[in-house]
């Protein structure tokens, strides 16, 4: 578990990984990523309880993360290399042939730290309720974290699970939604309304907190208030505003960033606003 | 052609449920999921033995194969239990990503599939579902013939660590395979062995190829009656050295001649070894309501229908 004063600095190295790891490969997302950085760095070197170095899928006695929003897997790698799943060098492989960080998280080559398939918008949060509910089974009393994107909320799968969750009663899980108000086609008012969030949440039967996920005092207030909400008999949720491109002032307050990759110029140009780290780069 | 005692007369379903019963007091890590089917899926006795282990998802499949996906990532070994077309073109992306891609051991189990559903129709009759199955890399795909082999094929699965996709029906059925009757994931069943035409059939309609094989008997005509349960991975073996007798093979299945059991012997016989081939299957349409029988009658589903394809495949091969 990492200090809390040097979650900063992980999460700037993140971003800077992000964005050399797209700019690679001139493909991935880099936005979401981007925007998601703080709450992966606060989860895998702060709050979750896990073992990089003993992964297997079951995740017994381990807390389990679940990325839904699969696209959003740059930060993803990043985190999960830099927390010592696997070698912070093969980042370099990221989308390319034979590499075991595929455009989307997948178990099919088997990269240490990742649970099951997702890219497919919409699934994750129900393969989330199922390892809470086999931890419960297991009387297991880790905890089941989850991210969602709040443009994938439109995917009705998502409501599916929220109303099982809530129904049978599922305390172990605490999820995230990336609250950045942006998808591929623009702001998510103009696509898709998904106004009154929290008020739906609710009336699901979910215990409910709203958290600035890229402010680490609101990050440090806000984690700890949801996790000590686990075992009341509701399933927990952190609407999390984020702001697309998150670290880069050019990537900010636009959706243009959800699926580009910066070019050369672009990417000096980011890296100068996100000083060397003293992790140093892959 | 050997004859078979009819032992009993009833429905692959209830094989089911007393084959989850059993897989469940056999491993305590079996659950079971269901989408407000319980009765119709006879998933109830498994409910009232192990409350804890069974989950009601609810009318909402594509979540409930999600948290099973989770289940199992997380050790457990799920049935989920739905009619087979909610178990599969329903959530064939859900299956797809969570299930097969992640390698989850999910064991997707699906009743009512096919025309002898009946009176419901073609909106619940699905005829695709094998064919969705088999495409996905990583997929077991079987579809017994009677209640003693639907009992003894969930046993199996149980055991069997990877996604399965478990098809069977809703109609009460001849009982004729013995309740001692192994049940092998991948391996053919011989039925009745002959020199003259393989008939290799699939869930109801193994039954129908017996009664096909009598009235070819009394035609002087000898079949060879193989079971194939386990449409993948098909028994290439089994298939290759029936044919390399007979010389000439009908397929028969409850199912769209695209993408079924028929399609997977066609493929191989025209890689290994060019054989005449007929299929008796549903070609091309939907079904429609009806009583079981009278729609098997209709979409060329019949025992007479296999009668006539082994000739024409008899035929074919001395002509």
């Amino acid at each position: 578990m990492s200090n809390l004063s040097n979650l900063p600095e992980i999460a700037t190295q993140i971003r800077r990984d992000i964005l050399r790891m797209v700019h690679a490969v001139n493909s991935g997302h880099p936005g979401g990523s981007l925007g998601c950085a703080d709450y992966l760095t606060a989860l895998y070197f702060h709050y979750m309880k896990h073992n990089p170095e003993a992964f297997e899928i079951s995740g017994n006695e381990q807390d389990i993360f679940v990325l839904s929003n699969g696209h959003i897997s740059p930060v993803y790698y990043s985190a999960l290399a830099r927390s010592g799943y696997f070698p912070v060098s093969e980042l370099a492989t990221f989308r390319k042939l034979n590499t075991r960080l595929q455009g989307h998280p997948t178990t099919h080559e088997g990269l240490p730290g990742v649970r099951v398939a997702t890219g497919s918008l919409g699934q994750g949060l129900s393969v989330a309720v199922g390892f809470a509910l086999q931890k419960k089974l297991d009387n297991d009393s880790s905890t089941v974290w989850t991210l969602t994107g709040d443009g994938e909320l439109q995917e009705g799968q998502i409501w599916e699970a929220v109303m099982f969750a809530a129904h049978r009663k599922v305390d172990n899980l605490i999820v995230a939604v990336d609250f950045n108000q942006k998808q591929i086609d623009g702001t998510t008012g103009d696509v898709m309304g998904i106004t009154e969030l929290s008020s739906k949440f609710q009336a699901f039967g979910w215990t409910v907190l709203e958290m600035d996920g890229n402010d680490w005092d609101n990050i440090h207030q806000v984690i700890p208030q949801a996790q000590s909400q686990l075992g009341q008999g509701k399933p927990i949720v952190i609407i999390m505003k984020t702001e697309m491109g998150q670290g880069v002032d050019f990537m900010m307050g636009t959706h243009a960033w959800h699926g580009k990759a910066p070019n050369d110029e672009q990417l000096e140009k980011a890296l100068n606003q996100l000083p060397v780290t003293t992790l140093g780069d892959y | 052609m050997k004859s078979f005692e009819i032992l009993g007369n009833k429905d692959t379903r209830s094989g089911f449920g007393a084959g989850l019963l059993e897989a469940g007091k056999n491993n305590p890590n079996v659950v079971a999921l269901c989408a407000d089917l319980t009765g119709s899926l006879m998933m109830n006795d498994f409910q009232d033995q192990f409350p804890e282990r069974f989950f009601q998802a609810g009318i909402a499949e594509a979540n409930m194969m999600g948290v099973a996906a989770g289940l199992a990532l997380g050790g457990k070994i799920p049935f989920t239990g739905t009619f087979a077309n909610f178990s599969t073109g329903r959530v064939y992306d859900q299956i797809r990503q969570s299930i097969a891609y992640s390698d989850s051991n999910v064991k997707i189990c699906a009743s009512h599939a096919g025309l002898t559903l009946g009176e419901d129709g073609a909106t619940h009759q699905i005829l695709e579902d094998l064919g969705l199955m088999k495409m996905l890399p990583n997929m077991v795909v079987i579809n017994p013939c009677d209640y003693n082999q639907t009992k003894a094929a969930t046993i199996a699965i149980a055991n069997h660590h990877g996604p399965v996709y478990l098809r069977f029906g809703r109609p009460k059925w001849p009982v004729f395979i013995s309740e001692d009757t192994p049940f092998v994931i991948g391996k053919a069943l011989m039925l009745s062995e002959g020199a003259d035409v393989s008939i290799f059939a699939t869930g109801h309609m193994v039954w129908k190829a017996i009664e096909a094989g009598h009235i070819l008997a009394e035609k002087g005509i000898s079949a060879e009656v193989i079971n194939i349960h386990t449409i993948k991975p098909l028994d290439d073996d089994a298939v290759l050295a029936s044919v390399l007798k007979t010389r000439c093979a009908v397929t028969a299945e409850e199912h769209q001649m695209n993408g079924g059991l028929g399609d997977s012997i066609a493929q191989l016989l025209s890689r290994k070894q060019p054989t005449p081939l007929e299929m008796v299957a549903v070609n091309d349409s939907f079904g429609e309501s009806g009583k079981p029988e009278e729609l098997l009658v209709k979409y060329g589903l019949d025992t007479v229908n296999i009668v006539e394809a082994a000739e024409k495949a008899i035929a074919r091969k001395n002509g």
